[in-house]
């Protein structure tokens, strides 16, 4: 068995206080306002997992640009980071609106948070156009197979024959947001259950260090619409049913002195960062670089009504969307003036050519 | 002769009945021919000979194929607007050539495909047969012969009009100077042409002709989208997301290829980002990230586009985030005429989205106008914080203009009010909120993503929000939060580019508005409406949305203004009228929309109808 991920050491002289992380901010520092879900709501255990993963990793919180939809989902960014800039965009379009962002500023860090309704259905060419792109996010997909905001109707994402809280038979075959993002060539899929903190973490951290687009579809339960015996997406079903690919631990560049994980205990892969990516085997030796061993695990794990979780696949070497474009370092945003007016010469050019 | 000789031939070289520099060529084709470098040469040469031609394309929605016709007005007095009825029609298009010679003005000169025999059509015209399948033989290989066909018909028209080969060449030299045997080739096929007409035609006593002047100086030729482009780039514009749609496709192209040209370094690295977005909901969206996190953002579209906008520009109105949205005028959704031009848009992008929303609208009616625009448009939106169309059509933003070259922009960049964290200690991080009207013209202050400053971030939501960008679902906040947008407005009315307004001596009772391509009729209406009625009118040209106080001063004035667009509904007359109240009821519509630019008599007429003129 590997070490467990190490936790934050606290800066030598400090030594009363809450723990601090490496740029010497206190987990409260992460935190943002308070939740208006329903308790027992699965997103609000996304939120904490998400201020977790942004404390450990050490994010400059003021670099991060919690972006989202619209849903009980895509209100909690308003509830992590206050720090940081949230924009609450419109149904469905988180995507277009990060990646309008980035391309104005890459040096932010873009964290994306969505719902099965938000991203499955009314934003499903946003979901798909931004993997495509590999536009360098984290997209988390708050799953919990209904519309938790309109109060419950089906999402495109409810398993076929699972049944609402009025008993009604979903006929219609589900989107496996992990299945789409694999055939889209997506550079980092991954799958998640809000009350497997423990995995949940890990991945979140590893997905934020990310070269490019990393789909982190998360089981999320709705208390209040979709909780029930007959949900494939409650609380029980997803105890029941859970099965781990691997043990995730994410590695911070400053840390990597101090762990020291076995030869041969698992697959290490190191991200841009520095930092790295371990997965510990456990049921299977899946190689989360092998594509088309990832897609059969999931078609094989849908045969028989598993829910697999952990980081199905990863290419850390495709260009980003940033990167494909050749943008300069510095954010076009803030370019001054005699970078982006071109001279008296260049107009006089363009009106030679006109003549 | 001519229905209608404005221009003074030139007495000293012209013999009686001969038209000098004032005529409408229609060249009739089938689309996908490759007319376009030849019809680009014919004006060419004209320009080159220093008389004023503008070229109107009237093409189907359509690769290959269907008929297209390519208007040149040719005229000294300026006038630009073709026509109704050709003076000199090159027929090529078998389908279409029994209605293209009926229409034609009489006295006419029919240029036209041998086999098509039309002689017998009617006798009040001029025929000239030509033979093109037997004479591109001489001329080059088979495989060019429907490229060089082109050619020929220019050195039939170019030996019948008096286009003098210095300026045909000059022309075909900016076409193919890099390719030398394609130029070659070319210059052969107007030879041909120019033999063959010189040897099988006399020109007719009364008629066309092209006689040099010196009436173009350094003007430049160019169409309203590629004015647009050079417009954006001169501002700025950083990240370009967009969905193509004819007519605004070519606004982006030239917006790209002036970036690739002015903002990518040798090694490479681009100050930019062009990119093809899914649909128009995903350009917008884009549009609306960059502007938020600080960059100058655009898109370019047409109707269709900003329909599928509508719930991003409503956000954009709310949030208060800034964007340039180009729309380039089109016919109707879906299969519609989208080639068609119109100003059909006006409604729609005015009040587009849902809830209480406006939106400032710039309106060019040139070339020089979308250059300049556009580049207001960028300091619109970043000062106000909102999105900004600029509503060019099919006819301005894809027909050739002739133009005087565009000015250096003699003001910096106005980035708007955005706060750094210098700035934001410096007012006190609490005092400081993201929808609060500081300065007393509705304008919040903002800061962008980014800044390493505790008390600098905020959330960025649609229209529930107080003054501190915090939730709430508050009735007096949110009615004190529109209310404030109703005064940003305000201060916008007096910062859009102002009406041009012009008086005629003395003044007139009755005045006449109207707006971008309209303006073109207008004018030459006007002239018109001077020179063979002796009733003059006062005119003021709209430049913008919101109006400004000297739109309604003009009506004041009047006892009644007649309101010249193109669409059914006279939309700009509803926004007028919704807008400026007191004066609605002097207010009447003039309404064009056949797809086509106006004809100067339609106007003509319906004024003088109006009017009861003798
Ligand atoms: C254009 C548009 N259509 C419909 C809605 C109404 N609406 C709000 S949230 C929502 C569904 C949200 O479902 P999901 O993304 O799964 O989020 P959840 O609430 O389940 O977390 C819908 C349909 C909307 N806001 N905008
Ligand atoms: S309705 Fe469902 S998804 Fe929404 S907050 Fe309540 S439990 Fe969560
Ligand atoms: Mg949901």
């Amino acid at each position: 068995m590997p070490p467990p991920p190490p936790s934050p050491k606290l800066p030598s002289g400090a030594s009363k206080g809450p723990p601090l992380n490496h740029i010497g901010l206190p987990q409260t520092e992460y935190r943002g306002g308070k939740s208006t879900l329903c308790a027992g709501c699965g997103h609000d255990a996304i939120t904490a997992a998400i201020t977790r993963a942004l404390w450990e990793n050490a994010a400059n919180p003021y670099r991060i640009a919690k972006m989202s939809g619209i849903g009980c989902s895509s209100k909690t960014t308003a509830y992590f980071l206050s720090k940081s800039w949230g924009f609450n965009a419109v149904h469905g379009r988180m995507p277009s609106v990060t990646t309008g962002a980035m391309l104005a500023n890459h040096t932010l860090n873009a964290v994306g948070i969505s719902g099965d309704g938000d991203s499955a259905s009314i934003g499903i060419g946003q979901l798909v156009h931004v993997i495509r792109r590999n536009l360098p996010m984290t997209y988390v997909v708050n799953n919990n197979g209904v519309y938790g905001l309109t109060k419950g109707q089906f999402s495109a994402t409810a398993d076929r024959g699972s049944k609402s809280k009025k008993g009604e038979l979903n006929e219609f075959e589900p989107i496996d947001l992990c299945g789409l993002a694999l055939e889209l060539g997506c550079t980092f899929v991954a799958r998640g259950y809000s009350a497997d903190r423990k995995q949940l973490i890990p991945i979140l951290r590893a997905a934020m260090h990310h070269r490019g687009t990393a789909i982190v579809d998360v089981l999320s339960p709705c208390v209040t619409f979709n909780n029930h015996a007959g949900s494939t997406k409650s609380y029980d079903w997803g105890k029941s049913n859970e099965e781990p690919l691997h043990e995730v631990g994410y590695v911070n560049p400053w840390d990597l002195d101090e762990v020291d994980y076995e030869a041969g205990s698992g697959i290490e892969v190191t991200l841009p960062d520095g930092g790295v990516l371990h997965l510990a085997k456990l049921g299977s030796d899946h190689d989360p670089r092998d594509l088309e061993g990832a897609k059969d695990l999931l078609s094989q794990a849908k045969a028989k009504h598993k829910f697999l979780t952990g980081i199905l696949y990863i290419d850390e070497h495709r260009p980003n969307l940033i990167e494909g474009l050749r943008m300069c370092d510095e954010p076009v945003g803030t370019l001054p003036q005699s970078v982006l007016r071109p001279g008296r010469e260049a107009l006089e050019a363009v009106m030679e050519s006109f003549r | 002769m001519t229905p209608n000789s404005a221009a003074q031939p030139d007495a000293a070289a012209a013999a009686p009945g001969v038209v000098v520099n004032d005529f409408t060529l229609s060249v009739a084709t089938v689309n996908g021919t490759g007319s376009q470098t030849a019809n680009a040469t014919l004006i060419r040469a004209i320009i080159r000979m220093g008389v004023p031609a503008s070229g109107k394309n009237i093409f189907p929605s359509n690769i290959q194929g269907l008929p297209t016709w390519y208007l040149i007005r040719v005229c000294q007095d300026g006038w630009i607007v073709p026509r109704e009825n050709a003076d000199v029609l090159i027929c090529l298009n078998r389908e279409t050539a029994r209605d293209d010679v009926m229409k034609c003005a009489p006295g006419a000169w029919v240029i036209y495909d041998a086999p098509f025999k039309l002689d017998m059509l009617r006798d009040d015209v001029h025929y000239f047969p030509v033979p093109f399948a037997t004479l591109v033989r001489d001329v080059a290989p088979p495989k060019l012969w429907k490229l060089v066909t082109n050619m020929l018909y220019v050195g039939v028209a170019a030996e019948l009009l008096g286009i003098e080969m210095a300026a045909i060449d000059a022309a075909l030299a900016k076409a193919f100077g890099s390719k030398p045997k394609a130029y070659e080739i070319n210059v052969k096929a107007v030879q041909v042409g120019r033999d063959h007409a010189r040897e099988s035609f006399t020109r007719p006593a009364d008629g066309y002709r092209v006689e040099q002047r010196d009436l173009i100086g350094d003007k430049i030729l160019l169409d309203g989208n590629s004015a647009v482009g050079l417009g954006a780039v001169m501002a700025g514009v950083s990240v370009v997301p967009w969905y193509p749609i004819t007519p605004s496709t070519s606004a982006i192209e030239a917006t790209e290829a002036y970036l690739e040209q002015f903002r990518r370094d040798a090694d490479g690295t681009a100050t930019f980002a062009v990119l093809q977005a899914e649909d128009e909901l995903a350009a917008i969206g884009m549009v609306l990230g960059a502007g938020w996190a600080g960059a100058r953002a655009m898109t370019a579209t047409s109707g269709p586009g900003i329909s599928l906008m509508s719930e991003f520009i409503g956000l954009s109105y709310y949030a208060e985030i800034p964007a340039v949205i180009i729309n380039v005028q089109r016919v109707g959704p879906s299969t519609g005429l989208p080639t068609r031009t119109m100003q059909c848009d006006i409604l729609c992008c005015a009040y587009n989205s849902h809830g209480d929303t406006k939106h400032p609208l710039l309106l060019p009616a040139s070339p020089g106008e979308c250059y300049e625009m556009t580049m207001d448009a960028f300091d619109l939106a970043e000062r106000f914080q909102t999105a900004i169309f600029l509503l060019s059509d099919v006819d301005l933003g894809m027909n050739n203009w002739l133009s005087d070259p565009f000015a250096y922009p003699d003001r910096p960049l106005d980035r708007g009010k955005v706060l750094d964290a210098e700035k934001l200690q410096a007012i006190g991080v609490k005092e400081w909120g993201r929808y609060k009207d500081v300065d007393g013209d509705g304008i919040p202050w903002r800061t962008l993503p980014g800044v390493e400053l505790d008390g600098a971030a905020y959330f960025t939501r649609g229209s529930g929000h107080n003054e501190y960008a915090r939730y709430t679902e508050s009735s007096t906040a949110y009615e004190a939060n529109v209310e404030r947008l109703l005064r940003k407005f305000e201060t916008l009315r007096g910062e859009v580019p102002v009406p041009h307004r012009d008086d005629t001596d003395g003044g007139s009772p009755v005045g006449i508005i109207a707006f971008g391509t309209s303006h073109w009729s207008l004018v030459e209406a006007r002239d018109i409406l001077a020179k063979e009625h002796g009733v003059t009118f006062d005119y003021l040209r709209l430049r913008a949305f919101p109006f400004s106080d000297a739109v309604e001063a003009f009506v004041q004035e009047h006892e009644r203004v007649y309101v010249v667009e193109q669409n059914r509904d006279g939309q700009m007359l509803a926004l007028m009228r919704h807008e400026l109240p007191q004066v609605a009821a002097k207010l009447r519509g003039l309404r064009y929309y056949d797809g086509m630019p106006i004809h100067a008599r339609h106007i003509m007429n319906d004024v003088i109808s109006n009017e009861r003129v003798a």
